[in-house]
C-alpha cells in the first residue's frame, strides 16, 4: 500500500513552517523558513522547498494549518483542518512525549503555556501586552551585540553565572544592558543574564499561579537557545525535555488534526504542491454596511474571490463558521 | 435642549422610550464603532477605565449629531465609576464642547439629587408622571433583555448559523417599535415566537458562563461579540450581567434567574464583602455556573478595573477548587481581534476535550430535546 502523506503549515508572526508527516505520524520532511512579513510568498516557498525535497509525487491525504496566518494559508493550500496554535502546539506534544504535563512555548513574538493533564489541555496562557518574553527580544538584543542568534546559546552556557537584567521590558533591559557593558560585565554573563531575565519574566507573568509538573517540554523557535534551556532548568529545578523537531510543532500539530479530520471525512481539500505557482492576490476594504466600518480582507485566485475575512458580521465570510462537534473526537 | 447619552449595547432603547414618554427631547449617538473609541481614546486620560473612553466617544459623536446636553449615571464608588460623569464634562468643556451635564445619581443613595435633576428636565412632570412612564420603559427593557438571554441559550441549536441572530434582531426591533403596554406584551410574544420558530437541530451542548465587568458584558462591539462566537461554535451561554437586574439589583424576578441574596451568598465563601463595581457579583455568579454544571467560565474585564481585578485574584482558586477551566480576557483599545480569536478558540478546543473525556458528570449536559427546560423567562434549567 502506498503511504499517506498529511501537510501541517504553521505561519507565524517570525518564521513559516511545513512539515509532511506519514500515517504513522513520523516526520518526513520538513521547512523551517522566516516569514518576513510575507505570508503567501512564505507559504508558497516552503511548498516549493518540499517538493525539492519529496518530489511532487508526494500522496497528500490532508491538510491543517495554524499560526497567525491561518486563514490565510488555509486558502493557500486548501486546508482541511484550521486551528489555533495552542490546540496544535498541544497536540504535537502529547504526540511527542505522551506524559507531558506542560508544554513551554516561546516563538518569535509570542510566549505560550500550557498546561496538559491525562493527555487533556486544563489550562493555557498567551502573552497579553508585551513581547518581553519573545523570540524577537533576543534577536534584537543578539543584533544589537553584534553575536549571530545562532551563537546566542553557547555563548551563554560559557558563562559561570548571569548578570542580573532588569527583563521586564525591552526597552529597560537594553538600557540595563548598555550600563552593564560600559561597567565592564563580560560578554558572556550579559548573554545568560538576558536568557535569566527572559526565563523570570516568562515565569514572573505568564506561567504566573500555574502548576509546573514534569514531563516539561519547550517548544518553540527559542527552543533552539540552549542559554534559554539552561536557564529554565536553574530556575524550575527540574530537567526540560526539547523534542527533535522543536521548532515545527505547529505544524505537526496541524498535520495530526488533518489526519484525524481527513480520517473521518474520507476527503481533502488540499489544492495540491501546484499552490505554489498560483496567483493569489489580497486587497483590504472598510465596510460601510453598518457603523463597525470592518477592515475586511479579500483573497482572489485568477480575479475569483476565493476567501473574505476581518469582517464582524459574518456578511463577507465565505467559509463556514467552524462549529464543534461534542460528540466525537 | 437636545440630550445625548452613551451606548452600552441595547440601553438605548430602554433611554429613548422613557425619555419620550417624558417628553424630552434627545438624540441617540451613532452605535459604537472603531471612530467611537479613537474619538474617546484621544481625549481620555490614557489610564481611564477603557469604558469611560468609549463612553466619552459616545458623547462626542452625540454632540457632532446635534446634541446640546448630556445625561449619565452617577455612582456611589468605590470603584471610578462615580467619577464618570464628572471627569467627561470637564473633559467635554477642555475640548470645546461646553454643555450642561445632567448627572442622575442612585435614587436610594441619593434621592434629593436626583429628585432636582428630574425635575430640571422635566419641569412640568412630576414623580407620579415618572413612575407611571417607567414601568412601562421598564417593561420593554426587561423583555428585551429576556429575549437576548434567551437567545444565548438556544443559539447553538440553530440549524442554519446566524439564524437565532437574525431572530433575535427582529425580536428587538418589534419590542423597540412597541409603545403602549399591550403592544409590548404583544410584541414579546412574537418575539419569543420568532426564536422558537428558528429551525433547531438537537445536539449536545456544553454550557459556558460570561461573567465580569458590566460595560464590557453588555457592549458587544467592545467584548468582540464572543457570546456569539461561542454560540456559534455551539455552546450554550448565559452571562451575568443584564443591564435591568443591574439597575434594579432588589428585583424579584432577574433575568439571570438569580436574585441578588442568591449571587453574594454564593461569593461569601470567597468574597465577603462590598469591593465596588459587580466584583462580587463575578464571583457568585461564577460558583452559581458551576453548581449548574457549567463546563467552563469567560472573565471579561476592561484594564485596570479595581472591582474586576480583584475578582480575578481569587477566581484562579475557584478555578482549582472545582475544577473547572475559565479564560481571562482583558479588554481595552489595545487588545486586537486576532489574540481574542485565538484565546478564545483554543479555549474552546479546551472545554471541548474536557467535555468528550467527560470530566463532568451526565446528567448536567443538555440538548434541544430537552426543550422545556429551557425558559425564555430567566429561569435556570435544572
Amino acid at each position: 500500500m502506498k503511504e499517506k502523506y498529511y501537510l501541517g503549515v504553521d505561519v507565524g508572526s517570525v518564521s513559516t513552517n511545513l512539515v509532511l508527516i506519514n500515517d504513522k505520524l513520523e516526520v518526513k520532511a520538513y521547512v523551517y523558513e522566516r516569514t518576513r512579513g510575507e505570508p503567501i510568498k512564505a507559504v508558497q516557498n516552503g511548498l516549493k522547498l518540499l517538493v525539492e525535497k519529496m518530489g511532487r509525487e508526494v500522496p497528500v491525504f490532508g491538510a491543517g494549518t495554524t499560526g497567525s496566518a491561518r486563514q490565510l494559508s488555509a486558502t493557500i493550500v486548501g486546508a482541511d483542518v484550521v486551528r489555533n496554535e495552542i490546540t496544535a502546539h498541544a497536540v504535537a506534544a502529547i504526540h511527542e512525549v505522551p506524559n507531558v504535563r506542560t508544554v513551554l512555548e516561546i516563538g518569535g513574538q509570542d510566549s505560550k503555556i500550557i498546561i496538559i493533564r491525562d493527555g487533556v489541555v486544563v489550562d493555557f496562557a498567551m502573552n497579553t501586552v508585551c513581547a518581553a518574553g519573545t523570540g524577537s527580544f533576543l534577536d534584537h538584543q543578539a543584533q544589537r551585540l553584534g553575536i549571530p542568534i545562532e551563537d546566542f546559546g553557547d555563548m551563554a552556557l560559557k558563562a559561570e553565572k548571569g548578570t542580573r537584567i532588569a527583563g521586564r521590558c525591552t526597552v529597560f533591559a537594553e538600557s540595563d544592558m548598555i550600563h552593564k557593558q560600559q561597567v565592564g560585565h563580560p560578554i558572556e554573563e550579559i548573554i545568560y543574564g538576558l536568557c535569566q531575565a527572559l526565563v523570570r519574566n516568562y515565569l514572573n507573568n505568564l506561567a504566573k499561579g500555574k502548576e509546573i509538573e514534569a514531563p516539561i517540554v519547550f517548544q518553540g523557535g527559542v527552543a533552539a537557545n540552549k542559554g534559554i534551556k539552561r536557564a529554565f532548568e536553574e530556575a524550575i529545578q527540574h530537567e526540560i525535555i526539547i523534542p527533535t523537531f522543536y521548532n515545527v510543532m505547529g505544524a505537526i500539530g496541524a498535520a495530526i488534526l488533518a489526519k484525524e479530520k481527513t480520517d473521518r471525512t474520507g476527503k481533502t481539500n488540499f489544492r495540491g504542491f501546484e499552490a505554489a505557482e498560483f496567483s493569489f492576490q489580497t486587497s483590504s476594504f472598510e465596510c460601510h454596511h453598518c457603523s463597525n466600518h470592518c477592515e475586511v480582507v479579500s483573497m482572489k485566485l485568477d480575479g475569483k474571490t476565493v476567501a473574505n475575512w476581518g469582517g464582524r458580521c459574518g456578511r463577507w465570510e465565505i467559509g463556514e463558521v467552524e462549529r464543534l462537534d461534542f460528540t466525537v473526537s | 435642549m437636545r440630550l445625548t447619552f452613551p451606548h452600552m449595547g441595547n440601553a438605548y432603547i430602554f433611554v429613548g422610550d422613557l425619555l419620550r414618554r417624558l417628553d424630552v427631547e434627545f438624540i441617540v449617538p451613532p452605535k459604537t464603532s472603531t471612530r467611537t473609541i479613537e474619538l474617546g481614546v484621544r481625549y481620555a486620560p490614557e489610564l481611564a477605565c477603557f469604558p469611560l473612553k468609549v463612553t466619552l466617544g459616545n458623547f462626542i459623536e452625540g454632540i457632532e449629531a446635534g446634541a446640546d446636553a448630556g445625561i449619565m449615571i452617577g455612582g456611589v464608588g468605590p470603584c471610578r465609576f462615580g467619577y464618570y460623569a464628572e471627569t467627561q464634562r470637564r473633559i467635554l468643556r477642555q475640548i470645546g464642547y461646553d454643555i450642561p451635564m445632567y448627572i442622575l445619581e442612585p435614587p436610594t443613595a441619593h434621592p434629593l439629587k436626583f429628585y432636582r435633576v428630574f425635575k430640571q428636565l422635566c419641569p412640568k412632570k412630576t414623580l407620579r408622571h415618572l413612575w407611571k412612564e417607567l414601568r412601562i420603559s421598564w417593561k420593554k427593557a426587561v423583555f428585551i433583555e429576556k429575549i437576548e438571554a434567551y437567545a444565548l441559550k438556544v443559539r447553538c441549536f440553530e440549524k442554519d448559523l446566524g439564524s437565532t441572530t437574525k431572530a433575535k434582531k427582529r425580536a428587538i426591533s418589534l419590542l423597540e417599535n412597541a409603545f403602549s403596554e399591550t403592544e409590548i406584551e404583544k410584541a414579546f410574544e412574537e418575539g419569543l415566537g420568532l426564536l422558537n420558530q428558528v429551525e433547531k437541530e438537537d445536539r449536545v451542548a456544553p454550557k459556558i458562563g460570561i461573567v465580569g465587568e458590566f460595560f464590557i458584558l453588555l457592549e458587544p462591539y467592545v467584548n468582540f461579540d464572543i457570546e456569539t462566537i461561542l454560540g456559534e461554535m455551539g455552546f450554550y451561554i448565559e452571562r451575568s450581567v443584564f443591564l435591568t437586574d443591574w439597575i434594579n439589583p432588589g428585583t424579584k424576578a432577574p433575568v439571570t434567574g438569580h436574585s441578588k441574596d442568591e449571587v453574594l451568598n454564593a461569593a461569601a465563601p470567597y468574597l465577603s464583602h462590598f469591593v465596588g463595581g459587580d466584583g462580587r457579583q463575578t464571583i457568585g455568579h461564577s460558583i452559581l455556573f458551576i453548581k449548574e454544571g457549567f463546563e467552563g467560565i469567560v472573565h471579561l474585564l476592561p484594564f485596570t478595573c479595581m472591582p474586576e481585578l480583584i475578582a480575578k485574584s481569587i477566581l484562579p482558586k475557584i478555578s482549582y477548587d472545582f475544577d473547572i477551566p475559565f479564560l481571562y480576557l482583558v479588554i481595552d483599545e489595545q487588545t486586537g481581534r486576532a489574540g481574542i480569536q485565538t484565546r478564545i478558540e483554543a479555549f474552546a478546543d479546551l472545554v471541548r476535550q474536557r467535555h468528550l473525556k467527560n470530566i463532568l458528570p451526565k446528567k448536567d449536559k443538555i440538548n434541544w430535546t430537552q426543550k422545556g427546560k429551557i425558559q425564555p423567562v430567566g429561569v435556570n434549567i435544572r
